[in-house]
């Protein structure tokens, strides 16, 4: 059998988020390609093709942002795997640091969609071969996918982000929700400290919840890790908890930052000494509204994964390891 | 009707209750919400177990958003174990975009070529953001209301579809593209009252929650556009292209669940081939037929129009069927190369024509403002019944684009009956209104079947020379009625869509539909 000729690899940009596209491109060494996304003032959506990515490896990134955009990049990311499908790309790998609609991956109430499998799906069906994504809210998400699945961590940024900021001598790690406990249980063994949960007791169904603390934090440096931000309620609230049991400062580091409806306002309101966040979603409208945020850059991570895909090496070293 | 469940989407909740109400059912109940960070969540409150659902979402609005909770509505309903789920799309989202652009004069899509060692993503067209990012994307209309002639009507194909919507512009011409002439000329230009830079094609996104104060700052390099020569090619000898969504439509209807689709008037007919579950093609063309003979008096001496060349089937088959007369107005752009330098070109004015033709094609304005100075162009043959506006030449590098409106058939002292499947910019109906008009028609009626009237096509309809516009509530018409007033007229194919449901739903033919309407 004829091995396959060597091919390139074809970095495209969604409109979603450029600049981590860009700093993707710019760690890869190469361009970015030729084809873009636009809209129709019916708003539809199109994807010009501007340059060949015949028998190319061809990756597209497109993240899950915008309140108002969500579907449209969702729409442009399918646009842009079928047009080079159908302009025969050899492999189309959708990078997708943050999958939209990751939250709705179960069925919760009667007749709710699995809306997280219809869009594993229509990836698919799309013509997409392969998916690398970011810290998935549930990893049972791969499962949805017959085409493989790396979902990458943000935990060996983060864990640097922590000791080269912070003394861990005074640290403790704090999940928001018993549901992190396994994602905090792993950072604080890696640096070697306690860590504490806070728990959510609901005395009735559908009652404002009580949070309750476990575990001590009197002086301590707390660390609040969750997979995403969203409206930042709780990690508001889980910062007043922590400070009222005598913690001596709060952080919150989260991978996605969405900061949707009135998050900053919160945030910027609240008693978190600090939050950081990767740049797996567009950050640079933010950061200038909240002087709070830091932000890690996750752009080495996937640029290293895709160069290991497209090399056919292993990716499980940046699993451990920033590269 | 035991087991029939009606929901509907966003879209068009109007359509949706009119059609319960024909079917005299109760409609399914939906909650339809967005999560604050945007995401789409459908919960359906009806059992639909063992049900024959039938989800009605119309492709308006915001496209995506509504096209995403179709998807996630059939998904939610199969996975309740629905046993048969039927999407019913009145107006099919990416109709048109099941065909490569139609290719003026060999320029193939409109480009965003740029040489390989200049290029940075900011030359791609992008959707606007609304994030006030450091990014340069997108083609703001702004910058184009401010550099119209920046413009090229090269990257403008001659679609109706692409040209008129396409956000791809302001790329230069391998020559320096003249200044416009203070001595344009104005006669028949007068209702539409439009200059070049306000009847842009307004670029991109119309949504309300886009700011476009990020796009202000956007494109200030527009000079590293690669020059493109006469057959849109850029120095690095790839042709780009716009990749055709129709397959890809098809098969994420069919991947989320859907066992069957109904629409009225596909812009493509062969869309229905993209497809591997049923699909039901309704027609407007008898509800229409319907309108002519009941509102138009002495139809059998009116003329049936089609717009572009693309709709003379559908014109014609209306035509015979009343027994009426037909025209056909025929917009061509065709390639000449000439011999020698320009001033073979024409007698007079060569620069003058290249001026006028930036305008015409950048602003896709009436062309027949041109009348006066291109008629004395020797090169086009005038038969009797062939009455050609020419909306001048563009010179590029010894050869030169004439694009040519012309009407084929007499309309003198006719009513005239433009008829089309869609309206979205509404360009090419009041360009043909206007051309009808200026050969003596005496009253223009329009009748679509799909109304969308994006960006400022309300406007332009106003501003027109059509005397009636007919259309359908397929897609949500109540702003512009509000806005049009007495020019429009909205037919109801609320019945139409009831009906091909109920005969679905009871395994009758849906045949008879097409030819007698309802």
């Amino acid at each position: 059998m004829p091995t396959a000729s060597p091919n390139t690899i074809k970095l495209i940009s969604g409109n979603s988020h450029p600049e981590l596209s860009k700093l993707v491109a710019a760690k890869l060494g190469i361009p970015l390609a030729r084809v873009g996304a636009f809209q129709y003032t019916n708003q539809e959506t199109a994807v010009a093709i501007g340059e060949s990515v015949r028998d190319e490896d061809v990756y597209i990134l497109q993240t899950g942002c915008g309140e108002h955009t969500i579907n449209d990049f969702l729409m442009e990311l399918l646009m842009m795997i079928n047009a080079c499908k159908m302009a025969s790309a050899r492999r189309i790998t959708a990078v997708i640091p943050h999958f939209a609609y990751a939250r709705q991956d179960k069925k919760d109430k009667s007749r709710a969609p699995i809306t997280a499998k219809l869009i594993a799906n229509l990836l698919q069906i799309a013509g997409c071969h392969h998916v690398i994504t970011l810290d998935l809210h549930a990893s049972q998400i791969q499962g949805f996918f017959r085409a493989p699945v790396d979902n990458l961590y943000a935990e060996p940024s983060v864990l640097r982000y922590i000791s080269e900021n912070y003394d861990v001598k005074d640290l403790i790690i704090v999940s928001p929700d018993a549901g992190g406990a396994k994602r905090v249980a792993s950072i604080a063994d890696k640096l070697d400290v306690n860590f504490a949960l806070i728990h959510k007791e609901r005395q009735k169904a559908n009652e404002v919840s009580k949070m309750v603390l476990v575990g001590d934090v009197t002086g301590k440096v707390c660390v609040l890790v969750d997979d995403m931000a969203d409206t930042c309620g709780t990690l508001c609230k889980a910062a007043d908890i922590l400070l009222d049991n005598g913690a001596q400062k709060v952080v919150a580091i989260v991978t996605h930052g969405i900061f949707s409806g009135g998050a900053i306002a919160k945030l910027n309101g609240s008693r978190l000494d600090k939050i950081v966040c990767t740049n797996s979603l567009p950050m640079d409208h933010i950061t200038a509204q909240c002087p709070k945020l830091h932000t890690i850059d996750i752009s080495g991570v996937l640029a290293e994964a895709v160069r290991r895909l497209h090399n056919g090496e292993s990716v499980s070293y940046l699993f451990n390891n920033v590269p | 009707m035991r087991d029939l469940v009606v929901l509907g989407g966003l879209s068009h909740p109007d359509l949706t209750k009119a059609i319960c109400r024909s079917l005299v059912i109760e409609q399914g109940q939906v909650l339809s919400n967005k999560f604050s960070n945007g995401e789409t969540s459908i919960e359906i409150k009806n059992s639909v177990r063992e049900k024959d659902v039938f989800i009605v979402q119309s492709g308006c609005g915001h496209v995506n958003d509504n096209f995403i909770e179709l998807l996630i509505m059939i998904a939610a309903c199969k996975t309740a174990s629905a046993r048969r789920v039927t999407a019913v799309l009145p107006f099919f989202p990416y109709s048109r975009q099941a065909d490569v652009p139609y290719k003026s004069g060999g320029n193939g899509a409109p480009s965003i070529s740029t040489k390989k060692e200049l290029y940075t993503f900011e030359l791609a067209p992008g959707t606007p953001r609304p994030l006030g990012g450091s990014s340069g994307q997108g083609i703001g209309l702004n910058e184009i209301a401010t550099s119209p002639l920046a413009l090229n009507p090269v990257a403008f194909p001659n679609s109706d579809s692409l040209k008129e919507r396409a956000a791809l512009n302001s790329f230069s011409l391998k020559q320096p593209i003249p200044t416009l002439p203070n001595e344009e000329p104005s006669s028949g230009r007068s209702s539409l009252s439009t200059t070049p830079v306000s009847s842009q094609p307004a670029p991109t996104q119309v949504g309300a929650p886009i700011g476009t104060g990020h796009l202000n700052a956007a494109y200030t390099n527009s000079n590293i556009f690669e020059q493109l020569d006469l057959n849109g090619k850029s120095e690095s000898g790839y042709k780009q292209w716009i990749a055709q969504n129709g397959t890809l439509i098809a098969n994420l209807l069919v991947g989320a669940g859907a066992d069957r689709c109904i629409t009225m008037d596909l812009h493509d007919p062969q869309f229905q081939g993209f497809f591997n579950v049923p699909v039901d093609n309704l027609y407007l063309k008898p509800l229409l037929k319907k309108y002519i003979t009941q509102y138009i008096p002495n139809y059998q001496d009116c003329v049936i129009v089609s717009p572009d060349s693309g709709g003379a089937k559908r014109a014609t088959s209306i035509a015979d069927s009343l027994g009426c007369s037909f025209a056909l107005i025929h917009k061509e752009r065709r390639a000449k190369v000439f011999k020698g330098t320009t001033s073979t070109h024409g007698n007079n004015h060569p620069t003058y024509n290249s001026n006028v033709a930036n305008i015409a094609s950048a602003s896709g304005l009436s062309l027949s403002s041109s009348i006066n100075s291109s008629n004395h162009n020797h090169h086009q043959h005038h038969s009797h019944h062939h009455h050609q506006h020419h909306s001048g030449s563009e010179s590029i590098g010894g050869h030169s684009v004439v694009a040519t409106t012309m009407l084929v058939g007499d309309v003198k002292d006719k009513v005239c009956v433009l008829v089309d499947d869609l309206v979205d910019t509404s360009y090419t109906i009041t360009r043909a209104a206007k051309l009808l008009k200026d050969q003596g028609a005496k009253y223009v009626f329009a009748l679509v079947t799909h109304g969308v009237f994006s960006g400022d096509a309300i406007n332009r309809i106003n501003k027109s020379a059509i005397d009636k516009l007919i259309t359908t509530n397929s897609v949500p018409q109540i702003e512009h009625i509000e806005q049009l007033g007495d020019k429009i007229q909205v037919l109801d194919v609320s019945r139409i869509f009831a009906e091909s449901i109920r005969r679905i739903h009871n395994g009758e033919s849906v045949s008879m539909l097409f030819d007698y309407g309802y």
